[in-house]
C-alpha cells in the first residue's frame, strides 16, 4: 500500500482525492481558507476604516496610478489559469506538462512580485509615503503586503513541490500536495481582484 | 504513563513524548500543561485577592498588579481554558467516532507545540523586562503606551500559541467530517463530540480576527504603524472591534465543549438517553451561529450610538434562548432517571444552577442602557466568571474525572474528587455571588486599591476568604491525581458502565484505538449493544492492516523557531540575528518535511491476531 502511494502509472481520475490522506487535506485545505477569508476580511475592514485618514502624508487618489496595476491584475489571474491547465494535465496524468504551466505560473507570480515592490518602492520614494506616514499607509501596506506576502510563500511552495517532484511523476502522495497548492494560489488571486477594486479602483474613483 | 515508555526508561519516554503524533498522547500533553497554566493562573489570582483583602492594602505593588492582572486573565483563557479543552477533544473525539487517529496527526502536534511555546514565550515576559500590563483585552491606546517589552510578549506570544489553536480547529473538524466509523452518522454523534466539532469552527473564524489585531498591535509597537494612533490618523475602536469579534465567538468556543462534557456525564449517571437529542444539537449550532453577532455588547459604552446598541443588545439576548433550551433538556435528562452521585455527575448538577445564574447577569449586561452602570464594575467580573468558573472550569473538571480512567487507565478516588467539588464550589460562591454586590454598589474591575469606609471592606475580605477554599480545592485535586498514579491501580475499559463508543476499548487504548472498524446501530451505540446485543460493538470491517503515521520532530523544531524569532522581532537591532535564526529553523523545518516523503507504516494483520484482548470488541 505504502509502495501504491509512490507509483505514477494507472493513476484515477481525481488523483489528489484518491486516498483517504488526499481527501483530508484536501477539505482540511478548504476550512483553512475559509479562515484566511475572514483574515482578509478583517484587514479590508481596517483598511476601510482608516483609508481616509492620511494624517499629514498623501491622500489614496493622489498616489495611485490604475496602469500599472491594472497590468498587474491581468498577470496575476493569467497565472491563476495557467494553473488551471497545469491541474488539467495532471489529472491526465502528464507530469512534463503539468511542471511546464506550473513553470509559467511561477514565471508570472513573480513577474507581479516585481511589478508590486517597484510599485512600493515607487510611493516610498517618489512621494514620501511609507509604512510609518499615516494611519492610512500602514493599513495600505499592511492590507497589500500580506498579500505580496502570500504570494511570495505560495511561489516558494510551488517551487519546492516542482524540485522536489522533478525526478519522480505524478503519484497519489504528492497529487494532494499540488493540488492544494493550485487552490492556495487561485485563493490568492481572488484576494487581488478585491484589493483591485476596494484599495485601486475606490482609491482612485470613490 | 503508557508501558513502553515505564519500560524504555525517561529519556526514551521524553523523546516519545517530543515527537508524539497520537492524539492520546497529545491530549495528555494538552492536559499537563493546561494544568501547569491553570495552577500558574491560580497563582496569581490568589496574589490578586490578597492584595484586595483589605481596604489601602500595600501587598504588591500598583505596577505589578497590573502586570498579574493582566497574565491571570490570559492565561486562564489561552493557556488553560483552551488546551485542556483540547485535552479533552484529542483523548475523547476520534474514539467517540470510532476512528485510528485525527485528520492530521502531524499537524495535531505541530497544533500543540504552537501553543506550548506561545504560552512560555508569554511567560518569560516575567523575567524580561516585566509581563504585559494593558489588562487580558489589551484596549488601545493603552497597549500601545505600555512601557517596556510586556505588551509585546503578549501580542507575540498569543500570535504563536493562536496559530496551533487555529490549526487545532481545522484538524478536528475535518477529522469529524472524514474520519467518522460505518453507522456513525452526524445525528449518531455524541454530544461531545457535536460541540468539539461546533468549537472548531468557531475558532477557524474567529481566531483570524484576533490574529490580525495582534499584528496590528505588533506593528504599532515594533515598526511604527498608526493603526491605534488618533495622531496619525489611527483609530484605537478598531482593535477593541477586531478583539471581540474573536473574543465573544471565544467564549462560546470554550462553553459549548463544556456543554458537550455534561450532556455526556448526565445520560451516563441518569442511566437514561440524553432528552431532546436532536434540539441540542441544533441549540448548539444556533449558539455558535448568534455567537458571531454580538461581540459590540461588550462595546455598549464606546458610543456606537442607539440603533447600533440595541441591535447587538437583542441579539445578545437571544442567544439565552439556544441556551436555556439545554439547561431544560438536562434537567428533563435527570427527571425520573436513577442517578448515580458520582464525582463527575456532581459537578454536572452544581454546573446547571450555577451557570444559570451567570446566564441571567448575562441577560441583565445586555440590556445596553442598564449597562453603563455595570461596566467595567465587579458586577461584569462576577458574570463572567460564573459563565467560566461555574460553566467551562467545572465542565472541564467533570470531563478530566470522567475521562481521565480512559486516559490512564486509572481511576481517581472518588472521596477526594468530592471533597475536591464542595471546597471549590463553595469557595466559588463565596469569591464571586459578592462580587456582584461589590459591583453594584461602584466598585470598578481592574483598579490596584479601594478605599476603606465605603461599605467595601467586608465584602472583599468574604471574596477573598472563598478563593482560600478553591486553592484549597485545587491542591486537594493534585493530591489526588498524585497518589492515584503512584498507585496505579488498573480499572476495566467501562468503569462508569456509559453507553458511547470510547468506553467499548480498553483503558488505555491500543495505540491503533480500534482493531476493527466498529459498526454503529445508533445513538449511544454501546448502550444499544449492551441492551439489545451481547453488550460488545460489533466489527464493521474484517481484521487488516492497520496504517498508522511516524512520529515527528518537526513540529517541536518549527514552533521552537517561531518562539526564537520571536525575540528578535521584538528587541530589533543585533536581535535581528535571532529572528534570521528562527524563521531560518522554521523554514528548514517546512522543507525538511516537504522534502522527505513521511508515508506512515502498517501494523500487520498477523501481529493484531497476536495480541491478546481485542482492540474493537472490548
Ligand atoms: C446568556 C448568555 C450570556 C450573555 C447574555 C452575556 C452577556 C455579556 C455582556 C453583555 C458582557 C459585557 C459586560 C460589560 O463589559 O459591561 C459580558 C462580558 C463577559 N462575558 Fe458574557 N454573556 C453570556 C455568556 C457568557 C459565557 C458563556 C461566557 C464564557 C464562557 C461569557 C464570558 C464573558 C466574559 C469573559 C466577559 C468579560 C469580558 C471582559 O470585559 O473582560 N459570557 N457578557
Ligand atoms: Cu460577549
Amino acid at each position: 500500500m505504502a509502495d501504491d502511494m509512490l507509483k505514477s502509472d494507472n493513476l484515477p481520475q481525481n488523483p489528489e482525492r484518491a486516498s483517504l490522506e488526499g481527501r483530508n487535506k484536501f477539505m482540511g485545505f478548504w476550512f483553512f481558507l475559509g479562515g484566511e477569508t475572514v483574515l482578509f476580511a478583517s484587514l479590508f475592514g481596517t483598511y476601510l476604516a482608516l483609508r481616509n485618514s492620511p494624517a499629514e502624508g498623501p491622500t489614496a487618489s493622489e498616489i495611485f496610478g490604475l496602469e500599472l496595476v491594472f497590468i498587474m491584475t491581468i498577470v496575476l489571474l493569467t497565472s491563476s489559469l495557467t494553473s488551471v491547465y497545469a491541474m488539467y494535465h495532471m489529472k491526465n496524468g502528464d507530469f512534463k506538462k503539468m511542471q511546464l504551466w506550473l513553470g509559467i505560473t511561477v514565471a508570472l507570480g513573480f513577474t507581479f512580485l516585481g511589478f508590486e515592490i517597484y510599485e512600493f518602492y515607487h510611493y516610498v520614494h517618489g512621494y514620501h509615503f511609507g509604512y510609518t506616514t499615516s494611519a492610512f499607509s500602514s493599513a495600505f501596506y499592511t492590507l497589500v503586503g500580506f498579500h505580496g506576502g502570500h504570494v511570495a510563500f505560495g511561489l516558494a511552495w510551488i517551487i519546492s513541490l516542482m524540485i522536489r517532484n522533478a525526478k519522480r511523476g505524478i503519484n497519489l502522495y504528492n497529487a494532494p500536495k499540488f493540488y492544494i497548492a493550485s487552490l492556495y494560489w487561485h485563493f490568492i488571486d481572488v484576494v487581488w481582484v478585491f484589493i483591485f477594486t476596494v484599495v485601486y479602483l475606490m482609491g482612485k474613483v470613490g | 504513563m503508557s508501558a513502553t515508555a515505564r519500560k524504555a526508561g525517561f529519556g526514551a519516554a521524553l523523546w516519545d513524548y517530543l515527537t508524539t503524533v497520537d492524539h492520546k498522547k497529545i491530549g495528555i500533553l494538552y492536559l499537563v500543561a493546561g494544568i501547569f497554566f491553570f495552577i500558574l493562573g491560580g497563582l496569581e489570582a490568589m496574589l490578586i485577592r490578597i492584595q484586595l483583602i483589605s481596604p489601602n492594602n500595600e501587598f504588591i505593588s500598583a505596577q505589578f498588579y497590573n502586570e498579574v492582572l493582566t497574565m491571570h486573565g490570559t492565561t486562564m483563557i489561552f493557556l488553560a481554558a483552551m488546551p485542556l479543552i483540547f485535552a479533552l477533544m484529542n483523548a475523547v473525539v476520534p474514539l467517540q467516532i470510532g476512528a485510528r487517529d485525527v485528520a492530521f496527526p502531524f499537524v495535531n502536534s505541530l497544533g500543540f507545540w504552537l501553543f506550548f511555546f506561545g504560552g512560555v514565550m508569554l511567560n518569560v515576559s516575567w523575567f524580561v523586562t516585566g509581563a504585559p500590563d494593558a489588562g487580558w483585552t489589551a484596549y488601545a491606546p493603552l497597549s500601545i503606551f505600555s512601557e517596556g517589552h510586556g505588551v509585546d510578549f503578549y501580542a507575540i506570544g498569543l500570535q504563536i500559541s493562536g496559530f496551533g489553536t487555529l490549526m487545532g480547529g481545522i484538524n478536528f473538524i475535518v477529522t469529524v467530517v472524514n474520519m467518522r466509523a460505518p453507522g456513525m452518522t452526524y445525528m449518531r454523534m455524541p454530544l461531545f463530540t457535536w460541540t468539539a466539532f461546533i468549537a472548531s469552527v468557531l475558532i477557524l473564524f474567529a481566531f483570524p480576527a484576533l490574529t490580525v489585531g495582534l499584528f496590528m498591535l505588533t506593528f504599532d509597537r515594533l515598526f511604527g504603524a498608526n493603526f491605534f494612533d488618533p495622531a496619525m490618523g489611527g483609530n484605537a475602536i478598531i482593535w477593541e472591534h477586531l478583539f471581540w469579534i474573536f473574543g465573544h465567538p471565544e467564549v462560546y468556543i470554550l462553553i459549548l465543549p463544556a456543554f458537550g462534557v455534561f450532556s455526556e456525564v448526565i445520560p451516563t449517571f441518569a442511566k437514561k438517553r440524553l432528552f431532546g437529542y436532536s434540539s441540542m444539537v441544533f441549540a448548539t449550532v444556533l449558539i455558535a451561529f448568534l455567537g458571531f453577532m454580538v461581540w459590540a455588547h461588550h462595546m455598549f459604552t464606546v458610543g456606537l450610538g442607539p440603533i447600533a446598541n440595541s441591535i447587538f443588545a437583542v441579539a445578545t439576548m437571544a442567544i439565552a434562548v439556544p441556551t436555556g433550551i439545554k439547561i431544560f433538556n438536562w434537567l428533563f435528562t435527570l427527571w425520573g432517571g436513577s442517578i448515580r452521585l458520582t464525582s463527575p455527575m456532581v459537578f454536572a448538577l452544581g454546573f446547571i444552577p450555577t451557570f444559570t445564574i451567570g446566564g441571567m447577569t448575562g441577560v441583565m449586561l445586555a440590556s445596553a442602557a442598564a449597562d453603563f452602570q455595570y461596566h467595567d464594575s465587579y458586577f461584569v467580573v462576577a458574570h463572567f466568571h460564573y459563565v467560566i468558573v461555574g460553566g467551562v472550569v467545572l465542565g472541564l473538571f467533570a470531563g478530566i474525572i470522567y475521562w481521565w480512567p480512559k486516559m490512564f487507565g486509572t481511576m481517581l478516588n472518588e472521596k477526594l474528587n468530592h471533597w475536591f467539588f464542595w471546597l471549590f464550589f463553595i469557595g466559588f460562591h463565596l469569591t464571586f455571588f459578592i462580587q456582584h454586590f461589590l459591583g453594584l454598589m461602584g466598585m470598578p474591575r481592574r483598579y490596584w486599591k479601594f478605599l476603606p469606609d465605603q461599605g467595601l471592606d467586608l465584602f472583599n475580605l468574604i471574596s477573598t476568604i472563598g478563593a482560600f477554599f478553591m486553592a484549597v480545592g485545587t491542591i486537594v485535586f493534585l493530591y489526588n491525581v498524585i497518589i492515584t498514579q503512584v498507585k496505579g491501580v488498573k480499572v476495566s475499559g467501562d468503569p462508569w458502565d456509559a453507553r458511547t463508543l470510547e468506553w467499548a476499548i480498553p483503558s488505555p487504548p491500543p495505540f491503533y484505538n480500534f482493531k476493527q472498524e466498529p459498526l454503529v446501530r445508533g445513538l449511544d451505540p454501546l448502550w444499544i449493544e449492551k441492551t439489545e446485543g451481547n453488550g460488545k460493538i460489533q466489527p464493521a470491517t474484517p481484521l487488516g492492516d492497520i496504517h498508522m503515521p511516524n512520529n515527528s520532530f518537526v513540529p517541536f523544531m518549527m514552533s521552537l523557531g517561531l518562539f526564537i524569532a520571536g525575540f528578535g522581532v521584538m528587541f530589533q537591532g543585533t536581535y535581528w540575528v535571532l529572528a534570521v535564526i528562527g524563521f531560518g529553523i522554521t523554514a528548514g523545518s517546512m522543507l525538511y518535511r516537504s522534502f522527505k516523503d513521511d508515508l506512515g507504516y502498517h501494523v500487520h494483520k498477523e501481529d493484531l491476531e497476536d495480541e491478546k484482548g481485542d482492540g474493537s470488541n472490548g
